[in-house]
């Protein structure tokens, strides 16, 4: 029922304060009253039942991803687990 | 770091990493070992449960820690009389209902507005609450009644609904609103349980309503509360972070969804909420009862357009729930888990819900009904 999806900006309709939006190269339209003044062609939305209901804040989220990568580089399951496979049990 | 594009692969790609999945699950299992003891955690969001379920999260962490799936789907704990009153007003002459398809299947006490639609009522299943206005101004003689569900996430585009047909002065449209809020049923939990150690919070919410409003759960009833998003990688991480809160004998808010959820939400939603709602003084939940403050409702002086009250004398009162033997009620409290219910996968699967959990897409039984049935 919250579910709302990553959609990338592809025009904007100032006078309808609308936009088409990419939604995983599915084309729609979503509306930018919630987000107004706020967002620009390339940027990327949620939008949750045609409506976007916030920015994706890009920064963070390429931020997050490198903490996750670097989550990876310091995790040590590579050296134990030289397959790949978690499998411990221990908990 | 900023030049970088964001792109769909690594909206996406980049949060189901497999090898980012397993480090995840090697560090949750190395600080499931520090803590040493069994931890409960409360997804409050069927979006997770869904998540969870989907991709097996459960199954990538200890069997120490558990996931329990909470309250966090709206339509599932929208009760009988108000699915009812749903279809009682399709009912009314000249009528148009129209409602999100999540509502479709949604067994009331002897029906459900499939069944209506088929009996011949009008009711329309719409994309987007605004095409309500769209279908008002094509057949002005009749009565367009939008039938608002949702949590916080959603209050808003009903919000926005109601402000744009008042701008466009769409004067046949009525709203009959069902809107629940979060915060209220997690209170009622902690209230009557003691076996949630912490939740994830719900990150679509949060999104709209800021992280302010978990903040009676951190610090006074001092339990860790972490937002997050719904791929893979946001809820392995959420759960570690709450393993290492755990560890500390810490409890705050956390925000794992920092790409989407900012810490004050999104005001400009939040100012149209206010203008147009103000708080129930309680709403009836399925299976789990009344809880007070826990609904929204349209302000007085929109009366006029409240189909409630417009219409009262349709809607049906609240009744004595009718219910089929299920445990729908001790699973959306997360006392019971699917599997524990004799009726699950028998006499209750999705085409043929006995109970709600069963109905939703995000309802923890029909999560498990699709991925985990054998």
């Amino acid at each position: 029922m919250c579910l709302a999806v990553p959609s990338k900006i592809v025009s904007i309709d100032h006078e309808f304060c609308t936009a088409t939006v990419d939604t995983m190269g599915v084309s729609r339209e979503a509306n930018l009253a919630l987000v107004e003044n706020n967002v620009e062609v390339g940027d990327w939305v949620l939008v949750h039942i045609g409506i976007a209901m916030s920015k994706i804040d890009a920064e963070e989220a390429l931020r997050t991803l490198e903490l996750h990568e670097e989550l990876l580089l310091s995790s040590d399951i590579q050296e134990n687990d030289p397959d790949g496979k978690s499998t411990s049990d221990d908990g | 770091m900023g030049s970088q594009p964001l792109t769909t692969d690594k909206l996406y790609s980049g949060y189901r990493n497999p090898d980012i999945i397993r480090a995840y699950s090697h560090k949750i299992h190395q600080a499931a070992q520090d803590l040493d003891r069994p931890v409960n955690i409360m997804e409050v969001c069927g979006g997770h449960t869904f998540s969870i379920v989907k991709y097996g999260l459960d199954q990538l962490v200890p069997d120490s820690i558990r996931f329990i799936h909470g309250p966090g789907c709206p339509v599932c704990v929208l009760p009988q009389h108000r699915i009812d009153a749903s279809i009682a007003l399709a009912s009314m002459e000249d009528t148009i209902l129209v409602t999100l398809g999540d509502m479709i299947k949604i067994p009331g006490s002897r029906t459900s507005l499939q069944h209506a639609r088929a009996e011949g009522r009008d009711v329309r299943f719409v994309y987007t609450p605004l095409d309500a206005i769209k279908i008002a101004t094509e057949n002005p003689h009749k009565k367009v009644i939008y039938f608002a569900i949702g949590f916080e996430t959603t209050t808003p585009m009903t919000a926005l609904l109601i402000e744009q047909s008042r701008q466009l002065k769409v004067n046949n449209l009525f709203f009959h609103i069902n809107h629940v809020l979060v915060p209220p049923a997690i209170e009622l939990i902690l209230q009557q349980g003691g076996h949630i150690d912490a939740f994830i919070g719900p990150g679509h919410v949060t999104t709209i309503t800021g992280t302010g409003i978990y903040e009676p759960f951190a610090l006074q009833h001092h339990k860790p509360v972490v937002i997050s998003g719904f791929e893979p990688i946001d809820v392995l991480d959420a759960v570690l972070k709450i393993l290492l809160q755990l560890c500390d004998n810490k409890a705050i808010v956390e925000n794992c969804y920092s790409r989407s959820a900012k810490p004050e939400g999104n005001l400009k939603a939040q100012a149209l909420v206010s203008k147009y709602f103000e708080t129930r003084e309680d709403f009836i939940w399925r299976g789990i009862g009344t809880i007070e403050n826990s609904a929204m409702k349209l302000r007085d002086e929109y009366v006029e357009i409240d189909a409630e009250q417009q219409f009262s004398r349709y809607c049906p009162r609240a009744t004595q729930e009718k219910t089929s033997g299920c445990l729908c009620g001790q699973i959306l409290m997360g006392h019971a888990q699917p599997k524990d219910c004799a009726l699950f996968g028998k006499g209750c699967t999705p085409s043929s819900p006995q109970g709600s959990c069963m109905v939703s897409n995000e309802g923890a039984c029909a999560a498990y009904y699709r991925y985990r049935r054998y």
